[in-house]
């Protein structure tokens, strides 16, 4: 059953050194506290997967607590490159960072996969394309009623999950909102799953009957941690911190600005800095 | 008022929209020219970013394809794997939009690696959603600013297919979409040969020559015979492209 934690008791209770770990949130709802307490914790030889690595791998990756890098897109969006990410691919700073890496399509089906118990996903994909030429994973099947070729990858079963919300209520169950990517996928296709959250509430109270759940009995860990998408946003709380992933580019560019940057805010700091990016809820659900 | 290069680039896309279109929307030059048209001659497009917004009407541009801006203007919002499997791969999105950093005459693209993908001399974002937005769109518009390191004779990695090596190699793959129909750049528009599938100059935009166009492409470019100039920037679509730019500037709170 579901408990709730500190930050720093639930990374410890879902991550382990050399695990599997998909910490996803696409733009929105990226669980970046947890990131920084992973990395305050010293996690090493661990396997990334992400679609969008995003500024919370790039960060992981520069401090060197990744082996493996599973993604799809690894760039800051509608800015440029991820400094550390290209550093560790291109010379192997601090280490080496082994890639698989796939399309967009591949993985969002590849966690639908995981989630339904299935060993492996099937889509109409990777058409002339030079990824499955370098990606052995990616192979294909011949469809039994029709004979077309289609694509395949195995599904996503990652050791944890690491997702950040809006809301859990007293008995553990999680609602999220607005862009919701692949969380509810990934959380039930990984073993062990952590959930950091705005708020945490009585009762959810009136809601559309459709909203996206996850069940108390489905979660591992809840850890209250109010802004901890931070420069990611969480919809109804926070606005995307713009400003900050076009600061970034300049923070990371560098081994020693990003080096100084890493110890004045996250290896001094605790999961309560995230606090001050925490917005007024702006409107009952 | 003159458009600038980039801006020329992004109107003479906007322009290649209809009401009737449900376009898959990249950020960057496809993002503005999608919401150009928008606000200007086709305010019924359907936009839909691979978020997972669908008929979004943003009132600034989004920095990145997951802004809450997207969300907030959605008629809904849909998963990811949604996204990817009912909408886009389901077949109902008209045009996608791509870019990238490098291009060949067949209009493959690559946004993955230069250099040897073990060993890159530099390390691209990579596909994202490219590679299957390529394949599932009824047609492609790319859009481009020209350079002899962005127009290459042959890409060092194939990242999302256009027209292979000619004409005829997207149906021997079996895909049924048009791919690549058109190539808006900074100085020009391409289309693929009717019968080669090769790049071809149809319009240069206003005041641009000839040698310039074939100075920004590392191949022997070749130009169609009968050449058109693009028409000029009307100064309503500078107008309304300048102040989307500048209320963009001003909700990012940076050097958007």
């Amino acid at each position: 059953m579901v408990e709730f934690v500190s930050l720093g008791e639930g990374v410890e209770a879902v991550l382990s050194d050399g695990c599997s770990v998909a910490m996803e949130g696409f733009t929105h709802l990226i669980p970046h506290a947890a990131g920084h307490e992973a990395i305050r914790q010293g996690k090493k030889r661990l396997t990334l997967i992400r679609m969008t690595p995003d500024l919370v791998y790039d960060q992981m990756i520069g401090m060197g607590c990744a082996e493996k890098l599973v993604f799809s897109w690894g760039g800051n969006p509608g800015v440029g490159s991820l400094h550390r990410f290209r550093d560790a691919v291109e010379n192997g700073w601090p280490h080496p960072l082994a890639l698989e890496e796939h399309s967009h399509a591949a993985m969002a089906n590849a966690y639908e996969a995981g989630a339904a118990n299935l060993p492996f996903a099937v889509f109409r994909g990777y058409k002339g394309v030079d990824l499955p030429a370098v990606n052995p994973a990616i192979r294909s099947v011949t469809c039994p009623y029709t004979g077309e070729v289609l694509a395949t990858v195995p599904a996503l079963r990652p050791d944890a999950a690491i997702i950040h919300a809006q809301k859990a209520d007293r008995e553990g169950n999680v609602l999220l909102e607005g862009i919701v990517g692949v969380q509810k996928e990934a959380v039930l296709a990984a073993k062990r799953s952590l959930v950091t959250v705005e708020e945490i509430v009585e009762d959810f109270g009136p809601r559309n009957a459709n909203a996206v759940i996850l069940p108390a009995w489905t979660v591992t860990a809840i850890a209250h941690v109010p802004g901890g998408a931070y420069p990611s946003y969480a919809q109804g709380y926070s606005k995307r911190a713009n400003d900050f992933y076009i600061a970034w580019d300049k923070i990371a560019r560098e081994r020693e600005t990003f080096l100084a940057w890493m110890k004045e805010h996250v290896l001094e700091q605790g999961p309560e800095a995230f606090a001050r990016h925490a917005g007024a809820k702006r409107a009952a659900a | 008022m003159t458009a600038t290069p980039t801006e020329m680039m992004t109107i003479a896309a906007a322009r290649l929209l209809s009401d009737d279109d449900v376009c898959f929307v990249g950020i960057g030059a496809p993002s503005a020219a999608c919401n150009l048209a928008r606000l200007t001659h086709a305010p019924k497009i359907t936009l839909i970013y691979e978020s997972g917004t669908l008929s979004t009407r943003p009132s600034v541009l989004p920095l990145s394809i997951g802004d809450g801006e997207l969300c907030d203007t959605a008629l809904t919002t849909v998963s990811v794997p949604e996204m990817f499997r009912y909408w886009l791969q389901g077949g109902r999105i008209t045009i996608g939009f791509l870019g990238g950093a490098q291009i060949d005459r067949f209009a493959n693209l690559n946004t993955t690696v230069v250099g040897p993908y073990d060993a890159p001399k530099v390390r691209l974002p990579g596909g994202g959603g490219a590679p299957e937005i390529a394949s599932s769109c009824g047609q492609i518009f790319i859009t481009m600013a020209m350079g002899s390191r962005a127009f290459v004779d042959a890409l060092p990695f194939v990242t999302s297919f256009g027209h292979g090596k000619g004409k005829g190699d997207r149906a021997a793959l079996g895909l049924k979409t048009k791919g690549p129909t058109k190539v808006i750049t900074d100085l020009c528009v391409m289309e693929p040969d009717p019968e080669t599938a090769e790049l071809t100059v149809v319009s240069l935009h206003q005041g641009v020559a000839r040698a310039q166009v074939e100075a920004g492409c590392g191949w022997p470019l070749r130009f169609a015979a009968r050449l058109s100039e693009t028409p000029a920037a009307t100064e309503t679509e500078l107008a309304v492209l300048r102040d989307l730019h500048a209320r963009t500037k001003r909700a990012h709170g940076a050097a958007a």
